[in-house]
Protein backbone atom coordinates (compact mmCIF):
# COMPACT_ATOMS: atom_id res chain seq x y z
CA UNK A 1 0.00 0.00 0.00
CA UNK A 2 1.53 3.09 -1.42
CA UNK A 3 0.39 6.91 -1.15
CA UNK A 4 1.64 10.25 -1.31
CA UNK A 5 3.56 11.63 1.87
CA UNK A 6 2.79 15.04 2.38
CA UNK A 7 6.22 16.16 3.14
CA UNK A 8 8.52 19.31 3.99
CA UNK A 9 11.97 19.71 4.03
CA UNK A 10 14.18 22.36 5.21
CA UNK A 11 16.64 23.59 2.56
CA UNK A 12 19.15 26.01 2.67
CA UNK A 13 22.14 26.91 4.46
CA UNK A 14 24.20 29.31 6.87
CA UNK A 15 22.65 31.90 4.90
CA UNK A 16 19.43 31.16 4.65
CA UNK A 17 16.46 28.90 4.08
CA UNK A 18 13.02 27.98 4.02
CA UNK A 19 10.73 24.91 4.46
CA UNK A 20 9.81 23.36 1.30
CA UNK A 21 7.06 20.84 0.11
CA UNK A 22 8.07 17.70 -1.30
CA UNK A 23 5.17 15.49 -1.69
CA UNK A 24 6.78 12.04 -2.32
CA UNK A 25 5.64 8.37 -2.85
CA UNK A 26 6.28 6.12 -0.07
CA UNK A 27 5.18 2.36 0.86
CA UNK A 28 4.18 0.41 3.80
CA UNK A 29 6.57 -0.40 6.50
CA UNK A 30 9.09 2.71 5.42
CA UNK A 31 11.08 5.47 7.57
CA UNK A 32 11.53 9.29 7.47
CA UNK A 33 14.30 8.79 5.89
CA UNK A 34 13.46 6.26 3.19
CA UNK A 35 11.19 9.45 2.24
CA UNK A 36 13.78 11.44 2.32
CA UNK A 37 16.23 9.44 -0.37
CA UNK A 38 12.91 8.81 -2.68
CA UNK A 39 13.38 12.96 -2.54
CA UNK A 40 16.67 12.89 -3.08
CA UNK A 41 16.35 10.14 -6.07
CA UNK A 42 13.18 11.97 -7.82
CA UNK A 43 13.24 15.25 -7.10
CA UNK A 44 16.08 17.52 -5.44
CA UNK A 45 19.29 15.74 -5.85
CA UNK A 46 20.99 17.89 -4.21
CA UNK A 47 19.24 17.14 -1.51
CA UNK A 48 22.25 17.24 1.76
CA UNK A 49 21.25 14.61 4.09
CA UNK A 50 24.03 12.54 6.35
CA UNK A 51 23.12 8.76 7.18
CA UNK A 52 24.61 5.78 7.28
CA UNK A 53 24.13 2.65 8.91
CA UNK A 54 19.86 2.98 8.42
CA UNK A 55 19.51 1.04 11.27
CA UNK A 56 19.30 3.35 14.42
CA UNK A 57 23.35 2.26 15.13
CA UNK A 58 25.58 4.67 13.80
CA UNK A 59 24.01 7.73 14.99
CA UNK A 60 24.31 9.88 11.74
CA UNK A 61 20.89 10.45 10.36
CA UNK A 62 19.85 12.67 13.37
CA UNK A 63 17.81 15.35 12.59
CA UNK A 64 14.16 16.96 13.43
CA UNK A 65 10.75 15.75 12.62
CA UNK A 66 7.82 17.34 13.15
CA UNK A 67 9.96 19.72 15.99
CA UNK A 68 11.08 16.51 17.57
CA UNK A 69 14.64 15.63 17.69
CA UNK A 70 14.69 11.89 15.88
CA UNK A 71 16.99 9.39 14.10
CA UNK A 72 15.23 9.70 10.70
CA UNK A 73 16.03 6.20 10.28
CA UNK A 74 13.86 5.09 13.50
CA UNK A 75 10.88 7.26 12.87
CA UNK A 76 8.34 4.94 11.33
CA UNK A 77 5.90 6.62 8.66
CA UNK A 78 3.17 4.18 10.62
CA UNK A 79 3.57 6.85 13.77
CA UNK A 80 1.58 9.59 11.53
CA UNK A 81 -1.52 9.53 10.01
CA UNK A 82 -1.44 8.83 6.00
CA UNK A 83 -2.67 12.43 5.59
CA UNK A 84 -0.33 14.56 8.14
CA UNK A 85 2.32 16.92 7.13
CA UNK A 86 5.72 15.48 7.78
CA UNK A 87 7.97 18.33 8.22
CA UNK A 88 11.62 17.81 8.38
CA UNK A 89 14.27 20.38 9.47
CA UNK A 90 18.43 19.73 10.85
CA UNK A 91 18.82 19.64 14.53
CA UNK A 92 18.48 23.43 15.60
CA UNK A 93 20.95 23.76 18.38
CA UNK A 94 23.82 23.25 16.06
CA UNK A 95 25.16 25.47 12.93
CA UNK A 96 23.37 24.76 9.51
CA UNK A 97 25.93 23.55 7.14
CA UNK A 98 23.57 22.58 4.06
CA UNK A 99 20.03 21.27 4.26
CA UNK A 100 19.83 18.66 7.18
CA UNK A 101 23.17 18.72 7.81
CA UNK A 102 24.41 20.51 10.68
CA UNK A 103 28.01 21.21 12.05
CA UNK A 104 28.39 19.01 15.45
CA UNK A 105 32.08 19.94 15.78
CA UNK A 106 30.87 21.55 19.43
CA UNK A 107 30.89 17.68 20.72
CA UNK A 108 33.82 17.23 19.68
CA UNK A 109 35.70 19.62 21.02
CA UNK A 110 33.66 18.64 24.42
CA UNK A 111 34.82 15.11 24.09
CA UNK A 112 38.78 16.09 23.78
CA UNK A 113 37.98 18.30 26.93
CA UNK A 114 37.45 15.44 28.95
CA UNK A 115 40.39 12.94 30.44
CA UNK A 116 39.96 9.07 29.74
CA UNK A 117 40.37 6.94 31.74
CA UNK A 118 43.39 6.38 34.04
CA UNK A 119 43.58 2.59 35.19
CA UNK A 120 45.80 1.81 37.90
CA UNK A 121 48.82 -0.62 38.16
CA UNK A 122 47.94 -4.10 37.19
CA UNK A 123 47.68 -7.24 39.85
CA UNK A 124 50.57 -9.55 40.24
CA UNK A 125 49.66 -12.10 37.52
CA UNK A 126 49.79 -8.81 34.95
CA UNK A 127 46.14 -8.51 34.48
CA UNK A 128 43.32 -5.73 35.75
CA UNK A 129 40.29 -7.42 37.34
CA UNK A 130 36.73 -5.62 37.86
CA UNK A 131 33.64 -7.92 39.20
CA UNK A 132 30.29 -8.75 37.42
CA UNK A 133 28.36 -6.18 38.90
CA UNK A 134 30.75 -3.31 38.41
CA UNK A 135 30.71 -4.27 34.71
CA UNK A 136 27.41 -4.29 34.29
CA UNK A 137 26.71 -0.70 36.26
CA UNK A 138 28.46 0.75 32.90
CA UNK A 139 27.11 -1.15 30.16
CA UNK A 140 24.26 0.79 30.29
CA UNK A 141 26.06 4.28 29.24
CA UNK A 142 28.18 2.11 26.69
CA UNK A 143 25.08 1.72 24.30
CA UNK A 144 25.40 5.77 23.65
CA UNK A 145 25.70 5.76 19.76
CA UNK A 146 26.65 9.90 19.80
CA UNK A 147 23.91 10.76 17.58
CA UNK A 148 24.02 14.21 19.72
CA UNK A 149 20.03 14.28 19.90
CA UNK A 150 20.26 15.24 23.41
CA UNK A 151 22.63 17.59 22.84
CA UNK A 152 20.42 19.35 20.33
CA UNK A 153 17.64 19.28 22.78
CA UNK A 154 19.13 20.36 25.62
CA UNK A 155 18.14 23.60 26.45
CA UNK A 156 20.91 25.11 28.22
CA UNK A 157 22.67 25.21 24.98
CA UNK A 158 19.85 24.86 22.07
CA UNK A 159 18.11 27.83 23.66
CA UNK A 160 21.66 30.00 24.81
CA UNK A 161 24.13 29.59 22.33
CA UNK A 162 26.22 31.71 25.16
CA UNK A 163 26.41 28.74 27.10
CA UNK A 164 28.33 26.44 24.92
CA UNK A 165 31.83 27.05 26.26
CA UNK A 166 30.78 26.37 29.68
CA UNK A 167 28.77 23.63 29.71
CA UNK A 168 29.49 19.98 27.65
CA UNK A 169 26.04 18.51 27.34
CA UNK A 170 23.86 15.45 28.79
CA UNK A 171 26.45 12.74 26.37
CA UNK A 172 29.50 14.31 28.30
CA UNK A 173 27.62 13.88 31.48
CA UNK A 174 27.10 10.38 30.93
CA UNK A 175 30.51 10.12 30.41
CA UNK A 176 32.12 11.57 33.15
CA UNK A 177 29.31 9.56 35.39
CA UNK A 178 30.15 6.00 33.70
CA UNK A 179 34.41 6.80 34.48
CA UNK A 180 33.58 8.68 37.59
CA UNK A 181 31.47 4.59 38.77
CA UNK A 182 34.95 2.91 37.31
CA UNK A 183 35.95 0.72 40.16
CA UNK A 184 39.72 1.12 38.15
CA UNK A 185 39.65 4.39 37.21
CA UNK A 186 42.64 6.74 38.97
CA UNK A 187 41.09 10.12 38.21
CA UNK A 188 38.33 12.14 40.54
CA UNK A 189 36.48 13.63 37.56
CA UNK A 190 33.79 15.91 40.28
CA UNK A 191 35.43 19.15 40.70
CA UNK A 192 36.21 19.06 36.71
CA UNK A 193 32.31 18.18 35.72
CA UNK A 194 31.03 20.93 38.04
CA UNK A 195 33.13 23.20 37.17
CA UNK A 196 34.43 23.55 33.80
CA UNK A 197 31.80 20.90 32.22
CA UNK A 198 28.99 22.97 34.15
CA UNK A 199 26.98 20.38 35.76
CA UNK A 200 25.65 22.74 38.21
CA UNK A 201 24.34 24.23 34.52
CA UNK A 202 21.54 21.36 33.53
CA UNK A 203 18.12 21.65 35.57
CA UNK A 204 17.45 18.13 35.00
CA UNK A 205 14.52 18.81 33.01
CA UNK A 206 14.95 15.45 31.09
CA UNK A 207 14.36 16.14 27.31
CA UNK A 208 17.63 14.21 26.59
CA UNK A 209 16.34 11.30 28.30
CA UNK A 210 13.08 11.62 26.10
CA UNK A 211 14.63 11.57 23.01
CA UNK A 212 17.62 9.68 23.25
CA UNK A 213 17.03 6.29 21.02
CA UNK A 214 19.35 4.36 22.70
CA UNK A 215 16.87 3.98 25.85
CA UNK A 216 19.44 5.39 27.85
CA UNK A 217 18.41 7.08 31.35
CA UNK A 218 20.67 10.18 31.29
CA UNK A 219 18.95 11.80 33.92
CA UNK A 220 18.95 9.49 36.12
CA UNK A 221 21.55 7.08 35.73
CA UNK A 222 23.89 9.51 35.05
CA UNK A 223 23.22 13.11 35.67
CA UNK A 224 21.88 12.97 38.68
CA UNK A 225 24.10 10.37 40.51
CA UNK A 226 26.76 12.97 39.11
CA UNK A 227 25.27 16.03 40.77
CA UNK A 228 24.89 13.66 43.52
CA UNK A 229 28.77 12.74 43.96
CA UNK A 230 29.50 16.83 43.06
CA UNK A 231 27.91 17.40 46.27
CA UNK A 232 29.82 14.80 48.20
CA UNK A 233 32.92 16.45 47.08
CA UNK A 234 31.41 20.60 47.25
CA UNK A 235 28.52 20.90 49.17
CA UNK A 236 28.07 18.76 51.87
CA UNK A 237 30.06 19.55 55.14
CA UNK A 238 29.22 16.14 56.92
CA UNK A 239 30.54 13.93 54.03
CA UNK A 240 33.62 16.66 54.55
CA UNK A 241 33.43 16.03 58.34
CA UNK A 242 33.06 12.61 57.50
CA UNK A 243 36.23 11.78 55.43
CA UNK A 244 38.25 14.57 57.36
CA UNK A 245 38.24 12.24 60.95
CA UNK A 246 37.70 8.95 59.30
CA UNK A 247 34.41 7.82 59.64
CA UNK A 248 33.98 7.98 55.54
CA UNK A 249 33.87 5.19 53.61
CA UNK A 250 37.28 4.46 52.02
CA UNK A 251 35.53 3.48 48.17
CA UNK A 252 36.54 6.34 46.18
CA UNK A 253 40.36 6.44 47.91
CA UNK A 254 43.03 6.55 45.99
CA UNK A 255 42.27 9.09 43.14
CA UNK A 256 43.48 12.19 42.17
CA UNK A 257 41.61 15.43 41.24
CA UNK A 258 41.74 16.30 37.61
CA UNK B 1 7.27 34.38 22.50
CA UNK B 2 9.95 34.14 20.02
CA UNK B 3 13.29 33.09 21.43
CA UNK B 4 16.36 35.24 21.69
CA UNK B 5 19.00 35.56 19.14
CA UNK B 6 20.99 33.56 21.72
CA UNK B 7 19.08 30.72 20.53
CA UNK B 8 17.46 28.55 17.78
CA UNK B 9 17.05 32.18 16.13
CA UNK B 10 20.35 33.28 16.14
CA UNK B 11 22.68 33.41 13.24
CA UNK B 12 24.47 30.49 12.93
CA UNK B 13 21.72 27.54 12.79
CA UNK B 14 19.13 26.79 10.58
CA UNK B 15 16.17 29.54 9.70
CA UNK B 16 13.33 28.55 11.25
CA UNK B 17 10.94 31.40 12.24
CA UNK B 18 8.92 29.52 14.54
CA UNK B 19 9.51 28.58 18.17
CA UNK B 20 8.99 25.28 17.68
CA UNK B 21 7.89 22.80 14.82
CA UNK B 22 5.97 20.53 17.23
CA UNK B 23 2.28 19.22 15.97
CA UNK B 24 1.26 18.21 19.22
CA UNK B 25 -0.34 18.86 22.02
CA UNK B 26 3.18 19.96 23.94
CA UNK B 27 1.52 22.40 26.23
CA UNK B 28 -0.80 19.54 28.09
CA UNK B 29 1.57 18.58 30.41
CA UNK B 30 3.19 21.42 31.95
CA UNK B 31 -0.57 22.98 32.10
CA UNK B 32 -1.78 20.25 33.99
CA UNK B 33 1.43 20.56 36.40
CA UNK B 34 0.69 24.25 36.81
CA UNK B 35 -2.54 23.94 37.97
CA UNK B 36 -2.68 20.63 39.79
CA UNK B 37 0.56 22.14 42.29
CA UNK B 38 -0.82 25.47 41.95
CA UNK B 39 -3.80 24.11 43.53
CA UNK B 40 -2.02 22.10 46.21
CA UNK B 41 -0.01 25.10 47.31
CA UNK B 42 -2.90 27.37 47.32
CA UNK B 43 -4.89 24.60 49.63
CA UNK B 44 -1.95 24.07 51.91
CA UNK B 45 -1.17 27.39 52.72
CA UNK B 46 -4.61 28.04 53.52
CA UNK B 47 -4.72 24.78 55.85
CA UNK B 48 -1.09 25.68 57.13
CA UNK B 49 -2.29 29.39 58.38
CA UNK B 50 -5.54 28.20 60.09
CA UNK B 51 -4.08 26.82 63.13
CA UNK B 52 -7.27 25.02 63.49
CA UNK B 53 -9.56 22.05 62.56
CA UNK B 54 -6.46 19.43 61.99
CA UNK B 55 -7.00 17.01 65.30
CA UNK B 56 -10.06 15.10 64.88
CA UNK B 57 -9.32 11.87 67.58
CA UNK B 58 -7.50 10.07 66.83
CA UNK B 59 -6.66 11.32 63.59
CA UNK B 60 -3.78 14.36 63.34
CA UNK B 61 -3.72 15.85 60.10
CA UNK B 62 -0.69 15.26 58.66
CA UNK B 63 -0.01 18.97 57.99
CA UNK B 64 0.51 19.40 61.42
CA UNK B 65 2.42 16.24 62.55
CA UNK B 66 4.23 16.67 64.95
CA UNK B 67 2.57 19.07 66.70
CA UNK B 68 5.23 20.74 68.18
CA UNK B 69 3.10 24.61 68.66
CA UNK B 70 0.66 25.48 70.82
CA UNK B 71 -1.77 22.61 69.72
CA UNK B 72 -5.22 21.03 70.81
CA UNK B 73 -5.49 18.53 73.33
CA UNK B 74 -4.09 15.71 72.50
CA UNK B 75 -2.42 16.51 69.26
CA UNK B 76 0.88 16.76 70.81
CA UNK B 77 2.47 13.55 71.19
CA UNK B 78 5.63 14.89 71.16
CA UNK B 79 5.36 17.41 73.55
CA UNK B 80 5.18 21.12 72.40
CA UNK B 81 8.70 22.88 72.77
CA UNK B 82 7.67 25.34 70.44
CA UNK B 83 4.56 26.24 72.64
CA UNK B 84 5.53 30.13 72.63
CA UNK B 85 5.12 30.45 68.44
CA UNK B 86 2.57 32.51 67.42
CA UNK B 87 1.32 31.57 64.47
CA UNK B 88 0.16 27.87 63.37
CA UNK B 89 2.10 24.99 64.70
CA UNK B 90 1.98 23.64 60.68
CA UNK B 91 4.50 26.34 60.05
CA UNK B 92 7.04 24.88 62.34
CA UNK B 93 7.01 21.01 60.15
CA UNK B 94 5.59 22.07 57.42
CA UNK B 95 9.39 23.70 56.20
CA UNK B 96 10.68 20.13 55.94
CA UNK B 97 8.48 18.40 53.32
CA UNK B 98 7.95 21.71 51.74
CA UNK B 99 12.14 21.86 51.89
CA UNK B 100 12.24 18.16 50.39
CA UNK B 101 9.82 18.19 47.62
CA UNK B 102 10.92 21.60 46.57
CA UNK B 103 14.56 20.47 46.23
CA UNK B 104 13.41 16.80 45.14
CA UNK B 105 14.65 16.04 41.51
CA UNK B 106 11.28 15.18 39.87
CA UNK B 107 9.36 18.51 41.65
CA UNK B 108 12.58 20.53 40.20
CA UNK B 109 11.92 18.64 36.38
CA UNK B 110 8.25 19.49 36.94
CA UNK B 111 8.42 23.35 38.23
CA UNK B 112 11.17 24.66 36.05
CA UNK B 113 9.00 23.60 33.16
CA UNK B 114 5.45 23.96 34.10
CA UNK B 115 6.19 27.70 36.18
CA UNK B 116 9.40 28.79 34.89
CA UNK B 117 9.42 26.92 31.22
CA UNK B 118 12.58 26.71 31.00
CA UNK B 119 12.32 24.49 28.78
CA UNK B 120 8.24 24.72 28.58
CA UNK B 121 8.77 21.04 26.93
CA UNK B 122 11.62 19.32 24.81
CA UNK B 123 12.53 20.97 21.18
CA UNK B 124 10.12 24.49 22.34
CA UNK B 125 12.30 27.43 23.24
CA UNK B 126 12.02 28.99 26.60
CA UNK B 127 11.58 32.43 26.31
CA UNK B 128 14.60 33.99 28.85
CA UNK B 129 17.50 35.94 27.76
CA UNK B 130 19.89 34.19 29.84
CA UNK B 131 20.05 31.25 31.31
CA UNK B 132 22.82 29.97 34.51
CA UNK B 133 20.89 26.80 35.62
CA UNK B 134 21.81 25.69 39.24
CA UNK B 135 25.18 27.00 39.33
CA UNK B 136 24.14 30.46 41.62
CA UNK B 137 22.09 31.50 44.25
CA UNK B 138 19.33 30.71 45.33
CA UNK B 139 19.10 27.56 42.84
CA UNK B 140 22.74 26.46 43.81
CA UNK B 141 20.94 25.39 47.28
CA UNK B 142 19.08 22.66 45.67
CA UNK B 143 22.33 20.42 46.42
CA UNK B 144 21.86 20.40 49.70
CA UNK B 145 18.20 18.15 48.98
CA UNK B 146 20.12 15.33 50.71
CA UNK B 147 19.52 17.30 53.98
CA UNK B 148 15.87 17.52 53.33
CA UNK B 149 15.42 14.11 52.53
CA UNK B 150 16.90 13.41 55.92
CA UNK B 151 14.38 15.45 57.61
CA UNK B 152 11.61 13.55 55.24
CA UNK B 153 12.19 10.33 56.90
CA UNK B 154 11.79 11.19 60.23
CA UNK B 155 8.99 13.41 59.49
CA UNK B 156 7.90 9.44 57.80
CA UNK B 157 8.51 8.16 61.07
CA UNK B 158 6.66 9.85 62.65
CA UNK B 159 3.59 10.21 60.13
CA UNK B 160 4.02 5.88 60.35
CA UNK B 161 3.33 6.88 64.63
CA UNK B 162 0.33 8.84 63.59
CA UNK B 163 -1.52 5.66 61.90
CA UNK B 164 -0.52 3.31 64.63
CA UNK B 165 -2.60 5.96 67.10
CA UNK B 166 -5.41 6.02 64.06
CA UNK B 167 -6.55 2.73 65.47
CA UNK B 168 -6.82 3.97 69.12
CA UNK B 169 -10.40 4.11 70.54
CA UNK B 170 -12.40 7.41 69.16
CA UNK B 171 -13.05 9.51 72.41
CA UNK B 172 -17.09 9.26 73.48
CA UNK B 173 -18.28 12.41 71.76
CA UNK B 174 -17.19 10.74 68.36
CA UNK B 175 -18.72 7.62 69.02
CA UNK B 176 -22.12 5.87 67.67
CA UNK B 177 -23.14 3.27 69.19
CA UNK B 178 -22.36 1.32 72.45
CA UNK B 179 -19.07 -0.14 73.38
CA UNK B 180 -17.30 2.18 70.56
CA UNK B 181 -14.94 3.92 72.90
CA UNK B 182 -13.05 0.46 74.09
CA UNK B 183 -10.77 -1.35 72.37
CA UNK B 184 -9.21 -0.52 69.00
CA UNK B 185 -10.95 1.04 66.58
CA UNK B 186 -10.17 1.70 62.44
CA UNK B 187 -12.31 3.86 59.98
CA UNK B 188 -12.21 5.65 56.77
CA UNK B 189 -9.96 8.33 58.20
CA UNK B 190 -7.42 5.24 59.40
CA UNK B 191 -7.02 3.86 56.10
CA UNK B 192 -6.65 6.88 53.89
CA UNK B 193 -3.86 7.68 56.78
CA UNK B 194 -2.03 4.05 55.68
CA UNK B 195 -2.58 4.71 52.38
CA UNK B 196 -0.77 8.21 52.70
CA UNK B 197 1.71 7.04 54.48
CA UNK B 198 2.70 4.08 52.26
CA UNK B 199 2.65 6.12 49.32
CA UNK B 200 4.90 8.78 51.44
CA UNK B 201 7.42 6.13 52.54
CA UNK B 202 7.41 4.68 48.55
CA UNK B 203 8.02 9.43 47.60
CA UNK B 204 10.83 8.85 50.56
CA UNK B 205 12.52 5.64 49.96
CA UNK B 206 12.58 6.05 46.07
CA UNK B 207 14.26 9.48 46.27
CA UNK B 208 17.33 9.66 43.93
CA UNK B 209 19.73 11.09 47.10
CA UNK B 210 17.98 8.50 48.74
CA UNK B 211 19.55 5.99 46.22
CA UNK B 212 23.21 7.78 46.53
CA UNK B 213 23.11 7.38 50.24
CA UNK B 214 22.70 3.97 50.19
CA UNK B 215 24.96 3.05 47.81
CA UNK B 216 25.06 4.95 44.59
CA UNK B 217 28.14 6.51 45.55
CA UNK B 218 30.13 3.65 45.92
CA UNK B 219 32.49 2.60 42.99
CA UNK B 220 32.69 -1.11 43.60
CA UNK B 221 29.60 -2.80 44.19
CA UNK B 222 31.16 -5.86 44.37
CA UNK B 223 32.75 -4.82 47.76
CA UNK B 224 29.62 -4.15 49.27
CA UNK B 225 26.88 -6.55 49.01
CA UNK B 226 24.61 -5.50 50.92
CA UNK B 227 24.30 -1.80 49.94
CA UNK B 228 24.71 -3.25 46.44
CA UNK B 229 21.16 -4.78 47.25
CA UNK B 230 19.27 -1.98 48.72
CA UNK B 231 20.71 0.21 45.74
CA UNK B 232 18.75 -2.25 43.65
CA UNK B 233 16.03 -2.28 45.66
CA UNK B 234 15.36 2.12 45.40
CA UNK B 235 16.55 2.01 42.12
CA UNK B 236 13.59 0.17 41.72
CA UNK B 237 11.38 1.75 43.28
CA UNK B 238 13.36 5.22 41.81
CA UNK B 239 12.10 4.99 38.23
CA UNK B 240 8.32 5.65 39.51
CA UNK B 241 9.81 8.40 41.64
CA UNK B 242 7.72 10.96 39.49
CA UNK B 243 4.31 9.17 40.56
CA UNK B 244 5.06 8.69 43.83
CA UNK B 245 5.82 12.41 44.20
CA UNK B 246 2.15 12.67 42.97
CA UNK B 247 0.19 10.11 44.34
CA UNK B 248 1.36 11.35 47.67
CA UNK B 249 1.02 14.55 47.14
CA UNK B 250 -3.11 13.97 46.78
CA UNK B 251 -2.81 11.69 49.35
CA UNK B 252 -1.68 13.91 51.96
CA UNK B 253 -3.96 16.63 51.38
CA UNK B 254 -7.14 14.03 50.87
CA UNK B 255 -6.35 12.82 54.55
CA UNK B 256 -5.97 16.63 55.57
CA UNK B 257 -9.03 17.40 53.86
CA UNK B 258 -11.35 14.57 55.42
CA UNK B 259 -9.63 15.26 58.98
CA UNK B 260 -10.86 19.33 58.76
CA UNK B 261 -14.33 17.99 57.72
CA UNK B 262 -14.75 15.38 60.90
CA UNK B 263 -13.09 18.35 62.81
CA UNK B 264 -15.91 20.66 61.59
CA UNK B 265 -18.52 18.03 62.31
CA UNK B 266 -19.32 18.23 58.34
CA UNK B 267 -18.89 14.45 57.78
CA UNK B 268 -19.12 11.37 60.51
CA UNK B 269 -16.22 9.16 60.49
CA UNK B 270 -16.97 5.89 58.83
CA UNK B 271 -16.32 3.11 60.85
CA UNK B 272 -15.26 -0.56 59.90
CA UNK B 273 -14.69 -1.31 63.72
Amino acid sequence: MSYTLKLRIWRGDKEGGEVKDFPVEVSEGEVVLDAIHRVQATQAGDLAVRWNCKAGKCGSCSAEVNGRPRLMCMCRLSDFEEDETITVTPMRAFPVIRDLVTDVLFNYEKAKELPSAQLGPRDADGKRRMAQIDVERGQEFRKCIECFLCQDVCHVVRDHEDNKEAFAGPRFFLRYAELDMHPLDTHDRRELAQGAAGLGMCNITKCCTEVCPEGIKITDNAIIPMKERVVDRKYDPLVWLGNKIGLRNKDDAGRTEV
Amino acid sequence: MASTDQGVTSPTRARIDARTLRQDRWWLAPLTTFVVFSAFVVYATVRAFMGRDYYASPYLSPFYSPCLGDCVEGASDFGQPFAWFPLSAALIILIFPLGFRMTCYYYRKAYYRAFWLSPPACGVAEPHQSYSGETRLPLVLQNVHRYFWYAAVLVGLVLTFDVFLAFRPMPAEYAVGDGETSGIHMGLGTLLMIINVVLIWLYTLSCHSCRHVVGGRLRHFSKHPVRYRLWTWVSRLNTSHGRWAWYSLFSVALVDLYIFLLATGTIQDVRFF
